[in-house]
């Protein structure tokens, strides 16, 4: 079976991301609460349930136009900084992948690098800061790498990057944040992993399970 | 029409007192409040800033908005923020705009930026004018002294006097506040004059405020330019009608 990256995965993946916000909403909160202001659960179940809504409202012709549709509602729904961060991420996706019907793995590569690149402009968080680029940034990397790779398909390139981002969500436990509310608890914000950057690594898994 | 300026706070009632208290000193501008989110939490929204900016900037035109206004070129926007993420849902509205030349965010304190912004754009200043005004708001106050030295030196010192001066006590009770310091400002900046009030920029609200001149204060005003005359007369007016103000 091929897997093919159109509207209808880009639809499904979207839907599993509302899902997967909505199973794994309490998760979040906990894990902004420790370290943030414990909204974060609720604002990203809250944009992308908004995003659904939009879906069933009318839908897109190609995936960049479901990506962008997704990043106006979630920059007017979400609320909190996640809003305008994940809003400018699916822009930035959007316009990398243009009119295009299909995507194809160097095209998705490119689309997450524009994301991680919009995400650090608004934010202007590096790695190691123990934010959302923290899962994205390996995340562009391996998709990168993946679809440099000899004979490389969609499919591989979708778990390379899921599969980055989980581990560099993981890897943000130790770290001491110096972006964003968490920073303002200095040390005591390490031992908590970043509740951004596990919003991240859910998002990419959901691509993967999209195309499954 | 003058310089439009947008509001971007998480609450609503911020956006909106904001917009009330700018209001009362530059009734002529149009000012906006883009405050809170959709349905009323604390927060941001994309959507209302980027309605707030399309009527900023369509409405600018002129009374009947039609398809040949769209056409005309507006006077620009200045667009003020509250925190963190206030700036980014305004920096992301200008990514979505299509022509978002005109419209500049101002790196300024919101209520002091703000009022400073609109008492420039009620005198008339252009967009760029106007974000300096609110971005000014957060330093010390300008003193316009540079420039006139860098006219006259080593000119005698007679070269560098004023074309007209005056002094004036003021006589309100509550001397230079806020609304004063507008309508001084705001008058001033439509003059062709350089002036200053006992050292600062007449022109700069937020430059009178920081004189801390209360009541029996003397206020001594020199004036350069070709309006130097009518800016001297003008500030005397105010000062001795007590603004208006018991």
């Amino acid at each position: 079976m091929t897997v093919v990256l159109d509207v209808n995965w880009a639809v499904k993946w979207l839907t599993l991301c509302a899902q997967a916000m909505a199973e794994h909403r309490v998760e979040l909160i906990e894990l902004d609460r420790a370290i943030g202001d414990s909204d974060h659960g609720e604002n990203m179940d809250r944009g992308f349930q908004a995003v659904l809504a939009k879906l069933g409202e009318a839908t897109p012709e190609t995936p960049g136009a479901a990506l962008k549709m997704t990043a106006m509602t979630l920059m007017s729904k979400v609320g909190g900084a996640a809003g305008p961060l994940y809003g400018t991420a699916f822009l930035r996706a959007a316009t990398a992948l243009g009119d295009a019907g299909e995507i194809d793995p160097g095209a998705w590569a490119g689309a997450l690098a524009a994301a991680r690149d919009g995400i650090v402009a608004r934010g202007k968080a590096e790695p190691g800061d123990k934010t959302m680029v923290d899962a994205w940034t390996p995340a562009v990397d391996a998709a990168r790498a993946a679809a440099d790779g000899d004979g490389a398909d969609v499919l591989s390139v979708l778990v390379a990057a899921a599969e980055a981002a989980e581990a560099g969500a993981v890897a943000t436990d130790p770290l001491i944040a110096r972006k964003g509310r968490a920073s303002y608890l200095g040390e005591r914000s390490a031992g908590h992993r970043d509740p951004g950057a596990v919003s991240s690594a859910l998002i990419l898994r959901a691509a993967v399970g999209a195309a499954a | 029409m003058t310089v439009s300026i947008v509001v971007v706070s998480h609450s609503e009632k911020i956006a909106d007192g904001a917009v009330e208290l700018a209001t009362q000193m530059a009734p002529d501008v149009m000012i906006l409040a883009a405050g809170g989110t959709d349905d009323g939490r604390i927060g941001t929204s994309l959507e209302k800033v980027l309605a707030a900016l399309e009527r900023a900037g369509g409405e600018s035109g002129g009374e009947q908005a039609g398809a040949e206004q769209a056409a005309a070129q507006p006077s620009g926007t200045v667009v003020l923020t509250d925190l963190g993420s206030a700036v980014m849902t305004a920096e992301s509205a200008l990514e979505f705009l299509a022509n978002p030349a005109g419209v500049l965010l101002a790196d300024a304190p919101l209520v002091e930026g703000l009022v400073a912004a609109a008492v420039a754009a009620q005198g008339g200043a252009d967009v760029q004018a106007v974000r300096e005004a609110a971005e000014a708001a957060a330093g010390p106050p300008r003193q316009p002294e540079p420039a006139r030295t860098e006219a006259t030196d080593a000119g005698p010192v007679s070269s560098a006097s004023p074309d007209c001066t005056g002094d004036f006590e003021l006589v309100n009770q509550a001397g230079m506040h806020a609304r004063p310091a507008a309508r001084v400002a705001g008058g001033l900046a439509s003059l062709d004059a350089e002036v200053t009030i006992n050292g600062v920029d007449g022109a700069s609200m937020t430059g009178l405020m920081t004189l801390g001149a209360g009541k029996g204060t003397v206020l001594h005003v020199e004036a350069w330019g070709a309006d130097a005359e009518r800016a001297v007369e003008y500030v005397g007016g105010l000062v001795e009608a007590g603004f208006g103000e018991p």
